[in-house]
């Protein structure tokens, strides 16, 4: 203990800040400060310096060692970025599945290293386009897809053993992945070829973006289906992408962020293990994280490395897992939505660039950056394209891949990891103590606390005791219109038309017998991604595939609670 | 008399059922609007055919749940339901999130459920002021069932009894409730007991201490002993919404009871002397205090009592000799 | 006493749940002394119009990220008006590019809030446009 600095070098820092202190009190006397109290984004409060005595108690070996070595604070890969740079992985998806297959083709033609879809609302809630439920919907905010048709459509040319993609899918992410693997089976490329993530993470909807179908317990064992099943025969697929970004975009805090994602994660582990009986070394390497990097530059680089190191030691000390990759936290990071402002838009270009350089300097593994105009509508080809600019002048332009964690040691980003470090297993802890998450959520904990935090910093902004440009600072009053991606109201009548086309050609007695048996499937307890994979390739559709879900597991409705 | 007038076009609308005009009356009796109160002398001879029903039980029982499930269990009897779902007003700001109605938004079209939110704007006893006055527009449109939720701050909510024929105490194992509730003496005014949630641990322990307190209660007016009736997560449709329906027939069965045993009589008096003393309160206090107050009597009474120069009982008493003669 | 109180729905409508900035709304309405109906995410209009019929309520606010507005919010006009209920004042928020605007007000929508809007501004627009009922 305490055997980061010699005790001489303490001491010395201990006099010379009493000294500084002094100086400190008489100038502020002379000029007082521009504010009483100085905190992140987070409303964390940050002190004027920091010195060696914040992390006297470290131990360099045990709390910060060297990347590629746990707890892999300093990063997974003793490489760093010199292997290879984060995964260029842009978010996309608009209209119908061609329009969006031309945007993945143009992004690809740009640069970009790694696919992320976009899917539309009906698709993200499991209903079909022709549902009441989607009118007005279909295609504005993602790709709309209904079948395997629209899929194949989707993939159309995209070397699917070669390209990774990510798909941010939620309850009905089984049928979505069943897809992709139905997809992979027609191109002629075996399952144990491809490579992606679905997110799959509905912990975090029943916390934060509420985009949910069936109750928590169900939700989490068709989860545990998909692992067990990648596991088995998908081993390069990401089954669960376990998401802070929704939370953090819900309005919490990154230390609340930190320790949901991080609990959530324990969540699901333990289901797997508990449900599947598989080994957690077995299934354990394919879990990944998805982080949000918000403003506040330093809290979100201190986040990211706590995280690995937390996550570290959850596996190695609370599930005995002894291959080192169950150990590493590997992330996907996006640029704060929520940070972004309507007003002014074009300092969004400069927000997102400085986010995206946390990201980095938090140790990403991939990234998407924001475009300027998200917070108005669909991002246009032009702004993604600058947003994809973003990532290419930071890996190739600044220099900061040139070394790896080059902020480790620093006495404030060192104590910062180390605080929110604390205050994460606090939360952990106490989330344990009530049972586990899906107790948490039943309580509404995670949601009011959320929900406070984001109360909480509107009235900051309203009282002007946080600053954002253009929103209650430096404001001007005429603002120019910027170019909007329009999603023609077309779309919606041509997918209506398409579905129902599929309907008439499909031989529609093999889809009741394939339904039926997802049916069984889900009482049973047996897999149902098997039963899945067979429904798609007999073009059964999204909804019909929920419906079943619904039908034996019950609706989750939105609890509402303030 | 005015009990004697033609129906006006208002009154002919709520007793069709016009939902509009039927929530707009239901806001100015909230409001404590002259007019609204002319109407309801007009409409309240066409009341008392529902049967109302109390839901009482502490935050985080699953109320709102609970009667969103009993819609639907009415509405299979073809019954139509009324509910009035209580919420808190802040003390500070006067303002309210009315959220029960979350759970119930699945019934939002169905024309023959009205479900409307009442804050409690500073009542005690978990309900709001004006829900006497709401249950009987619910009653004048015709509604069969008329379900009331009140707050659930665990306490002193036994107002409730004053305005349902049937009360529903509502416990959760593993949340101290019950001690909560004899204390709050909850339990002497329950018609029904529901064990909600009863797939978490301590609900059989829950449901014997119910029994035992049961049976060493003296007697059951009518000889109607409260059922314990069990209802598992909602999450689990199939024996929830069995159980939802056991819960629907003991309420049915219990409403029979009152009817067959005269009992029913007995609670209809007991509201209107409710009724009565609010109505008298409203007539006869509240004109005194207004002029008390703005008559400036009020704050001399005030200093007089401060310095101790009168006390209060002898003032009221004074006061009272000139108002009533 | 005799009041004419303003009550306030707050509701989101279609598919997306992305409701911090309704929950926000519904808090800070209450903090400002009003009573609040918060209906939950994925309302239809419908159930929208219903509801805000039924509780009787002097405003609606709208809250839409998905980019579904387009359609949504006048179908909650066009449905209060089809029940007689053209006196209840629709506002709405959310992701909505300003190309939007024009249609929707000529749809009834009275006003549009988008990201960064404050809780100042909203309420502000509340006091100045929203009288008490007849």
């Amino acid at each position: 203990m305490g055997s980061y600095f010699s005790e001489e070098t303490v001491n010395k820092s201990e006099e010379l800040t009493k000294k500084w202190e002094d100086e400190v009190a008489h100038a502020t006397v002379q000029s007082p400060d521009q504010k009483p109290r100085w905190s992140t984004v987070s409303d964390l409060e940050i002190k004027r310096l920091y010195t060696p005595e914040d992390i006297k108690e470290m131990d360099f070996a045990r709390d910060i060692g060297a990347p590629g070595e746990f707890p892999y604070l300093r990063g997974n890969q003793p490489t760093g970025y010199r292997g290879r740079y984060w995964t260029f992985r842009m978010f996309s998806g608009m209209g119908s599945a061609a329009d969006t297959n031309a945007r993945w083709h143009m992004l690809l033609r740009e640069g970009q290293t790694g696919l992320s879809t976009a899917f539309d609302f009906p698709t993200l809630m499991g209903y079909d386009t022709d549902s009441p439920n989607s009118r007005g919907e279909c295609g504005r905010c993602g790709v709309a897809i209904d079948t395997l048709d629209d899929f194949l459509t989707l993939v159309d040319k995209i070397p699917l053993d070669k390209v990774t993609t990510s798909m941010t899918i939620n309850p009905p992410a089984s049928v979505l992945w069943a897809m992709y693997c139905a997809a992979a089976d027609k191109k002629g490329v075996p399952l144990s070829r491809i490579g992606g993530t679905i997110q799959n993470d509905m912990l975090k909807e029943f916390i934060a973006q509420k985009t949910f179908m069936c109750p928590p317990e169900p939700s989490v064992r068709i989860i545990s289906d998909t692992v067990e099943f990648g596991t088995k025969y998908v081993p390069k697929w990401n089954t669960i992408s376990i998401s802070g970004y929704h939370i953090r975009e819900a309005g919490s805090t990154a230390v609340q962020e930190l320790a949901f994602t991080l609990r959530d994660g324990i969540e699901y582990v333990e289901d797997v293990i508990n449900r599947k009986g598989l080994d957690v070394d077995s299934f354990a390497p394919r879990l990944s994280f998805f982080f949000n990097s918000h403003i506040d530059f330093f809290e979100e680089i201190c986040k990211m490395r706590a995280a690995r190191r937390i996550w570290a030691h959850v596996m190695k000390e609370r599930f005995h897992a002894k291959n080192p990759r169950s150990w590493w936290l590997r992330f996907h990071t996006q640029t704060a939505g929520c940070s972004l402002t309507a007003q002014q838009p074009y300092n969004n270009v400069v927000r997102t660039a400085i986010e995206a350089l946390a990201g980095v300097l938090g140790g990403t593994q991939s990234l998407h950056t924001n475009s300027l105009d998200e917070v108005l509508a669909l991002p246009s080809e032009h702004s993604v394209q600058i947003a994809l600019r973003t990532q290419q002048i930071i890996a190739e332009e600044t220099g900061v891949a040139n070394t790896i964690d080059p902020l480790a040691g620093s006495w404030f980003i060192e104590s910062l990891t180390n605080k929110m470090e604390e205050e994460a297993w606090k939360y952990i802890q106490k989330i344990d103590d009530m049972g586990g998450m899906i107790a948490a959520i039943d309580k509404g904990f995670p949601q009011l606390e959320i929900a406070d935090a984001a109360y909480r910093f509107q009235q900051q902004i309203d009282h002007n005791e946080k600053v954002m440009v253009g929103v209650n600072k430096y404001v001007t009053s005429e603002e120019q219109p910027i170019p909007i991606l329009q999603i023609d109201e077309k779309v919606e009548k041509e997918q209506l038309k398409r579905l129902a086309e599929v309907k008439r050609r499909r031989d529609s007695r093999a889809v009741s017998v394939d339904l039926a048996n997802l049916k069984n499937a889900c009482k049973s307890g047996d897999n149902v991604m098997p039963h899945c994979i067979q429904a798609v390739k007999d073009m059964a559709t999204l909804q019909e595939i929920c419906d079943v879900y619904r039908e034996v597991f019950g609706e989750y409705r939105d609890p509402g609670l303030f | 008399m005015s009990n004697n007038t033609e129906d006006t076009e208002q009154i002919k609308k709520i007793k069709a059922g016009d939902v509009r005009t039927a929530s707009r009356l239901i806001r100015n009796l909230e409001d404590e609007l002259p007019e609204a109160k002319t109407t309801l002398k007009r409409i309240f001879l066409h009341t008392g055919k529902a049967h109302v029903v109390g839901i009482t039980g502490s935050p985080g029982a699953g109320k709102s749940t609970l009667v969103d499930a009993m819609i639907s269990a009415f509405r299979k009897k073809e019954k139509t339901v009324g509910v009035l779902a209580v919420d808190p007003t802040s003390p500070f700001t006067g303002g309210a999130i009315l959220g029960d109605r979350i759970r119930m938004q699945r019934h939002a079209e169905d024309a023959g459920v009205f479900v409307r939110s009442l804050a409690t704007r500073g009542a005690l006893g978990g309900l709001s002021k004006a829900v006497g006055d709401a249950v009987h527009v619910l009653d004048v449109m015709g509604k069969d069932m008329i379900l009331i939720e009140t707050v659930g701050t665990g306490q002193q909510e036994v107002e409730i009894i004053n305005h349902s024929h049937t009360v529903i105490v509502v416990l959760v194992p593993g949340m101290g409730d019950e001690i909560q509730a004899i204390k709050a003496g909850i339990m002497e005014i329950a018609d029904i007991f529901v064990i909600n949630k009863a797939d978490r641990d301590g609900s059989n322990q829950l449901a014997n201490e119910l029994m035992s307190m049961l049976n060493m209660a003296p007697a059951f007016p009518g000889g109607w002993r409260p059922p314990v009736i069990k209802i598992g997560s909602c999450f689990e449709p199939q024996t929830f919404n069995q159980s939802v329906d056991e819960l629907a027939t003991a309420i049915a069965d219990h409403y029979r009871c009152l009817e067959e045993t005269g009992l029913l009589g007995d609670r209809m008096k007991r509201k209107a002397m409710v009724e009565i003393g609010e109505a008298l309160r409203d007539a006869i206090l509240t004109p005194v205090l207004r002029e008390m107050t703005e008559s400036g009597e009020m704050d001399a009474i005030a200093e007089r009592i401060l310095k101790r120069e009168s006390d209060p009982y002898t003032i009221a008493e004074e006061v009272a000799g000139r108002y009533l003669k | 006493m005799a009041e004419k109180r303003i009550r306030i729905m707050v509701a989101k409508p279609g598919l997306d749940g992305h409701d911090r900035g309704a929950r926000i709304l519904a808090r800070a309405f209450r903090d400002a002394g009003y009573e609040v109906i918060y209906t939950g995410c994925h309302q239809t209009p419908e159930q929208i119009a219903s509801a805000a019929v039924q509780e009787d309520v002097d405003l609606v606010g709208l809250s839409c990220l998905s980019g579904a507005h387009g359609y949504l919010f006048p179908r909650v006009v066009e449905l209060l008006k089809e029940k007689g209920a053209d006196d209840i004042t629709v506002i709405g928020g959310g992701i909505i590019p300003d190309q939007d605007f024009q249609k929707l007000y000529d749809a009834g929508i009275k006003e549009i809030f988008t990201p960064g809007a404050t809780l100042d501004s909203i309420l502000d627009w509340i006091k100045n446009n929203l009288k008490p009922r007849d």
